[in-house]
Parts: C-alpha cells; sequence; structure tokens
C-alpha cells in the first residue's frame, strides 16, 4: 500500500512539475522557488521566494498589522499547499482575530488553512517546530509580536534547518518588532500604501510598500510598491498614484476630485487640517 | 488525628485506632480530646486530599470491573455483575480487591450484596464475611441496626425509641404507616437495601465500545516495553474495527502501575480511523509531548486500551486523481497536531449564515470538524469588503464627521489621529430582527472603509442610527484590512 502511493505521490509531483514548465506564468518557475509575480521582486530574489527556506516580515509599527498579514496571506497563497497559521493568544487580544472572511478576500481559502492558537511566544515556537517537522505542510506562518526573548538567533536556525530538512516554507511574521540577527533567508519589511482609488474614492486594492531588507547569499535592497491582484494571485506593480507616502495625499484628492465633487466641504476640511 | 473547624471550633474529624482506645470520637472538640489526652498529634483535616486519594484508589480498581463508583468521603462501590468468573467467583473477587487495597490502607472493610446499598450496609456493619448461598446474606442484613440505612439521626433516634433496632423489625412491618411516621424516604432506602426495589450506580465512565488489555506477571519498568505492549494492543484493535466495519474517534490508553497510580494516554482523530500504525504514532506524538513524562516507578502490571467512540467506516480505496488520499493526508496532519498541541490548540474556520460580522466564522477545534463548509467567493473585481484581522470586541474610537450620519473626517485610535483620505460607505448591517425590535438593544451598525492618509485601510462603524436609534452614536473601528 505504501510503495503503491509514494509512487503515485512522486508521479503527480512530476505532472505537477511539468504543468508548471508548460504553465504560461513568463516561462515557469525555477525548481525551489515560488514566483511573487512582481518583475521587480522576482528580480531581486533571483527568480522568486525559495521554498524551504525561513523568511521574516517585518511591521515595524503594530498599526501596520493587517497589512503584513496580508502580504503573508499573500505569500503563502503564492507557496500554495497546506497553510499551517501559528498565533499567540495575545496576539488575538491585541490585533484582533484572524478573520477567515478577510482571508477569502486575499484568495486563500479558509478550509486549507489550520489555525494554532497557543498561550505564549515560547509555546508558538515549540508548536513551530513540530509544524515544520510534519512534511505534510506547505507553509507555517509564525506569528510573533513584539521581540519574544525565545526567539533569538538559535531558535531561527533551528526552524530554518528543520524548514529545509521537511521542505515546509516558514514564515515568521513580526508584528511591532525590530530586527535582530536570525537565519531567514530573506528578510521584509512591510508597511501600508496608499491604494489606487476606486470610483467615489472608494479604498481600493491592497497596497503595500514592501522592502527586502537582508537577503542570504546575493545583495540585499529594493524596495517596490506592490497591489496584491485577488483574480491573478499575484503582486503587481501598483500604478502611481501620485507619489508614495504622505505627501501624496493632497495631489491624490486632486486627481480624483471630480468624482468627489459632492462633497467640496470635505475637500476643504482636509486642507484646513492637514 | 486529623481536625477540621466546625462552627467557629476545632473538631475532630478523624482518629487512628490509639486514639480511640484512649476515649476519643470523632466530633469531639479538640480542647475536651487535649484535656483527654494532653500529648496528641494534631493535623488539619484535608477533604480534598482525601477525595484525590479516594479516585486514585478507584483507578487502581479499574482492574477488576469497568464499572467503579466513588462513594465519598471514603468508599468505593464496584459493580462486579459478570466480572466474577474471570476471578474465580465472587469470594475470590472481593479477596484479590482486600489484598490488592491492603497494600494502600491499614483498614479495608468490604462487603458484597446485590443491591449497592446491601453491600455497603454489609461493609460498614458486617464486614468480613462471605457466604456461601444467598438466602444467609439476607438473614446477616435483617439483622443489621437500623444505622445501616444511612439515614438521619433523628429518625434513627425515633426508631431506636419506637422499638425498631434491626432492620429486620422494620421489613416486618407494612411500609404505609412506616412512611406516614417516618417518611417516604425511609421505605424507599429499606426496599433498596433488602433488594426489592431496583438500584444501580453511577460509575465513573461509561463502558467503552471496544477494550482490550494485557496483565504481566511480572511488572515492566521500561517505557518502550510497555509501549511496544501498547502496540500489540493497537494492532488487536485494528482487526475488532475492521472485522465490524467501524473506525475509532477517540482511543484511550492507560497504564496501571503496580503501586496503583495509573497514567493515560489518549488520541483523537478527525476521520475514523482503524490502522494500529497510524494509531501508535499519534500516541507517540502525545508521549513526546507530555510535560511529564510517563513515570514507570516499580513497572507497570497491566495496561488497557479502549475505544470509546466508534463510526461506521467504509473501506477505502486509492483515488488516482487523488481526491481522497489529499483529504487522508489532512486529517492525518490534523490529528498529529492536534495530538502534539492540545486538541483546543488547533482548530478550523468554519462559515456561519449570519450577517454580523464577528459571528460569521467560527473557529472549532479541527479534531471535531472533518469537513468544513465552502466558503462564498467574493465578489471579482471589487477590493476586500471584510478586513484580515476583526477586533472583537470592537475597539472605540472618537471620530469627527461633517454630519452626525454622514461619513467620518478623521478619527482617534489609540491616542492617535487618523485623517481619512478614502472611505467607501456605509453598508448598513442591521441586527437580527428579534433583537431589533423597539425597545430592544440591537442596534443598526453603518460601516466605512477607510483609508488614511498613510494607506492604512480601516473598517470603522457607527453604532446606532442618528436620532432615530441614538443621539449621539458611539463610533467604533472593527478590523484592519490587508
Amino acid at each position: 500500500m505504501s510503495p503503491a502511493r509514494d509512487s503515485l505521490e512522486s508521479l503527480k509531483a512530476h505532472i505537477a512539475g511539468l504543468e508548471r514548465a508548460c504553465a504560461g506564468e513568463s516561462g515557469g518557475e525555477p525548481a525551489g522557488m515560488a514566483r511573487t509575480g512582481h518583475a521587480g521582486v522576482d528580480a531581486a530574489l533571483g527568480g522568486g521566494l525559495m521554498r524551504a527556506r525561513l523568511h521574516e516580515i517585518f511591521a515595524f509599527e503594530a498599526d501596520d498589522a493587517g497589512c503584513a498579514t496580508g502580504f503573508a496571506a499573500a505569500l503563502a497563497l503564492r507557496l500554495g499547499g497546506t497553510l499551517v497559521w501559528l498565533r499567540e493568544g495575545e496576539a488575538e487580544r491585541r490585533g484582533g482575530q484572524l478573520h477567515a472572511p478577510g482571508l477569502v478576500e486575499i484568495g486563500l481559502s479558509p478550509a486549507q488553512v489550520i489555525l494554532g492558537t497557543l498561550p505564549d511566544a515560547l509555546a508558538v515556537l515549540r508548536a513551530a517546530a513540530d509544524v515544520t517537522r510534519c512534511g505534510d505542510v506547505g507553509v507555517a506562518v509564525v506569528e510573533l509580536w513584539r521581540n519574544p526573548r525565545a526567539f533569538d538567533l538559535t531558535a531561527s536556525r533551528r526552524l530554518a534547518l528543520a524548514a529545509e530538512s521537511s521542505g515546509v516554507t516558514v514564515i515568521a511574521l513580526r508584528i511591532a518588532a525590530t530586527p535582530a540577527p536570525s537565519a531567514a533567508q530573506t528578510r521584509w519589511q512591510v508597511s501600508a500604501a496608499p491604494s489606487l482609488p476606486m470610483e467615489a474614492n472608494a479604498p481600493g486594492y491592497p497596497a503595500w510598500r514592501i522592502e527586502l531588507l537582508r537577503q542570504r547569499g546575493r545583495p540585499a535592497g529594493g524596495a517596490w510598491r506592490v497591489e496584491w491582484n485577488r483574480e491573478q494571485a499575484c503582486l503587481a506593480e501598483a500604478p502611481p498614484v501620485g507619489g508614495a507616502g504622505t505627501g501624496g495625499a493632497a495631489a491624490l484628492s486632486g486627481a480624483v476630485l471630480p468624482l468627489s465633487a459632492g462633497r467640496p466641504a470635505r475637500t476643504t476640511g482636509l486642507q484646513r487640517t492637514g | 488525628m486529623l481536625v477540621e473547624k466546625v462552627r467557629g471550633a476545632m473538631r475532630i474529624a478523624a482518629i487512628c485506632p490509639e486514639a480511640h482506645a484512649q476515649g476519643l470520637t470523632p466530633g469531639m472538640m479538640l480542647a475536651d480530646a487535649r484535656a483527654q489526652v494532653p500529648q496528641l498529634g494534631v493535623e488539619p483535616h484535608d477533604p480534598l486530599a482525601d477525595l484525590q486519594w479516594l479516585e486514585r484508589l478507584a483507578d487502581h480498581c479499574d482492574r477488576f470491573t469497568p464499572l467503579v463508583a466513588t462513594d465519598p468521603p471514603d468508599m468505593l462501590v464496584l459493580d462486579i455483575t459478570g466480572c466474577t468468573h474471570l476471578f474465580g467467583g465472587e469470594a475470590a473477587l472481593v479477596a484479590a480487591a482486600e489484598d490488592s487495597l491492603a497494600r494502600f490502607s491499614d483498614h479495608v472493610r468490604s462487603g458484597c450484596g446485590d443491591t449497592p446499598e446491601a453491600a455497603q450496609a454489609l461493609a460498614r456493619f458486617a464486614p468480613g464475611l462471605s457466604f456461601a448461598r444467598p438466602e444467609d446474606g439476607d438473614v446477616v442484613l435483617r439483622r443489621l441496626p437500623v444505622a445501616a440505612l444511612r439515614i438521619e439521626e433523628e429518625v434513627q433516634t425515633a426508631l431506636i425509641r419506637a422499638g425498631l433496632k434491626t432492620i429486620g423489625d422494620l421489613a416486618m412491618r407494612p411500609s404505609a404507616p412506616l412512611a406516614a411516621r417516618f417518611g417516604e424516604d425511609l421505605v424507599e432506602r429499606l426496599d433498596r437495601l433488602l433488594g426489592s426495589a431496583d438500584s444501580r450506580i453511577v460509575p465513573r465512565r461509561s463502558p467503552p465500545a471496544l477494550r482490550f488489555e494485557t496483565r504481566f506477571a511480572e511488572p515492566i519498568a521500561r517505557t518502550e516495553a510497555a509501549m511496544a505492549a501498547l502496540a500489540n494492543l493497537a494492532g488487536q484493535a485494528a482487526e475488532a474495527l475492521e472485522q465490524r466495519g467501524m473506525g475509532g474517534r477517540h482511543f484511550a490508553a492507560r497504564f496501571y502501575r503496580s503501586d496503583g497510580r495509573t497514567f493515560d494516554l489518549a488520541a483523537e482523530t478527525s476521520l475514523p480511523m482503524r490502522d494500529g500504525e497510524v494509531l501508535m504514532r499519534l500516541l507517540h506524538e502525545r508521549l513526546d509531548a507530555l510535560s511529564d513524562p510517563i513515570d514507570p516507578g516499580f513497572g507497570f502490571d497491566m495496561i488497557r486500551l479502549i475505544v470509546p467512540r466508534i463510526e461506521p467506516m467504509a473501506p477505502s480505496q486509492l483515488q488516482l486523481e487523488g481526491g481522497a488520499v489529499s483529504e487522508e493526508a489532512f486529517a492525518a496532519l490534523i490529528d498529529r497536531l492536534s495530538s502534539r498541541l492540545g486538541r483546543g490548540a488547533i482548530r478550523r474556520f468554519q462559515p456561519r449564515d449570519t450577517h454580523i460580522p464577528e459571528q460569521a466564522a467560527l473557529t472549532l477545534p479541527a479534531v471535531d470538524l472533518p469537513a468544513p463548509e465552502p466558503w462564498a467567493a467574493p465578489q471579482t473585481g471589487e477590493p476586500p469588503s471584510r478586513p484580515i484581522h476583526l477586533f472583537d470586541p470592537p475597539q472605540p474610537i472618537e471620530v469627527i464627521a461633517e454630519v452626525p450620519d454622514g461619513p467620518p473626517h478623521r478619527f482617534r485610535w489609540k491616542r492617535q489621529q487618523h485623517h481619512v483620505v478614502r472611505f467607501e460607505g456605509p453598508e448598513r448591517i442591521a441586527a437580527p430582527w428579534w433583537k431589533h425590535a423597539p425597545g430592544k438593544s440591537g442596534l443598526t451598525r453603518d460601516y466605512y472603509r477607510v483609508e488614511d492618509a498613510r494607506g492604512r485601510r480601516f473598517w470603522i462603524f457607527r453604532h446606532g442610527l442618528y436620532d432615530s436609534e441614538r443621539p449621539d452614536p458611539r463610533w467604533y473601528v472593527h478590523g484592519l484590512f490587508a
């Protein structure tokens, strides 16, 4: 029974590899990597995000927790497979629950997500070590708030080694944390970016400013403003909305002013207070 | 001697035989006792520890019958119906139980009767008797004092005053006048004691669907050897389940240490399962995750595997396109994680048909939820309408709006100002109609998706319609968008 299943698994993996190679995704994915879909990001990563490695995503401020979570979910979707999301009980209180309809809106199916809620950071790391050893897991997201003492260089090295041997991609989601030496393959910083407004000046698709802070074995550097496209399930260059950051706000509302003509008082109010 | 505080005075709760010989009795005041016997050794009474000790003894007695009940403070009731032949008769079973309990306690009294009440009366008032014929037991029972009925002190005194000193005296009387004079309770207890009314114990555990056990002539002192014996039992369980066409959802192994302690190891699965090897892997995961490892001490003399929950399970077949296989692999993953990290820690999302955002998704233990329902697909071409982080409860914010029922203009959350640059809304979500009626607490919420100047996207709502529901509606932030 088990050799039959093994050979079936290997055949399936082979077919999946062939399909990936044939797919039109700009020449297919390099082995062991997952394309993000954004040309600049993929070029900086040397083809795509490496599987079976530890990746770190930082949100320096707690207010960016939503953006960092969205980016982690998007990367997990690109990497594929069963997603195990490990959180602290404190994250639940401080940053809110992981909302399944929100995951649907990113494009992830909550049916493929296993949520693990553990009492503290140490328990999360222990669980992460266990999860990473299970080869059936596709992606393990380890969400840690602040800088827990338990997550030091040794702990991250242990996670990275376990990931390499089992083939599980580990995403350490660090919220309100500051970078410290770690064994991660890549380290990202995510913050919010103004989205391209929809009709009537409504907030648009999720847009983030992502920065590649560090990368093992390749030159680091590079910051992009990206937009998550749910239908294509890929990152795309965010269209310019009149300059990134806070300075763009005035130009932005100017550009879409005709659509919001019914609210002149609001625009003046913004100028007065801003 | 043990003392406890009763209505402000230290009174004796329990005494040793030596103290009893000195003329002390339970219920005496400690000061009086000290006056009689100055060199008393006194310890505070701990009823909870007594209870735990009784539970441990009950665990120990599981080896005689699956139906064990505790009767605090100091009694165990074993329903040995159908178990006696395994030990060579009633008397042999009672002797074996007494022997094994004598290792833990100086004073073991046992009684064996047709009903639990008869057994306890015999144990308390005529211990150590074994009867060749059932009629003898009845004779002894009738000779017992009325105290064997465990009735209240006043009723007991009243009975003795009336000249009814033994059970036999009571049994001879017609029951109606007895009930009228001393209460229904007395007659009921009498009937139960004499076996004319049905009476049974409430066992601590209900008997499992399947039970496998192995006993060792010589206790085994290595955990590996015990696990090997357990693997053997797992194989037997798998065979029995296959014969019945069933699969187990819950497996519990129990190790009986020779000194009476027991250790439990349990595994739950999200799908019915009957693979002995997989079961052993789950139990090993559980063993590795235990905070205090199983200590064999002087060795285990018995290991038992029970399957309390079984469900029908069709024979499985490999599918070429991999449908059932991947489902099985997913379930196996959940089982492994749940047995390692605890069943409550590993959860899955289940959609619910409601408009109230915080109730739209449930997180249930993954083991209980083999196949979640599918989720509704999001609207194509639209940005996310639901946040990825949801605050429960929503966090209050201070909002400045142009007009009281208009969109927010800027808001203050966690001591920080946010200027609303873009917004969409309101999306009006009303409370369900049974809460929305006038006079009820349910308020309508107006949700806005807003983006501040730095690009952060929030989901905020006004609680209550301005003027018609509330004069000054409060605002809350309910979630963060990606």
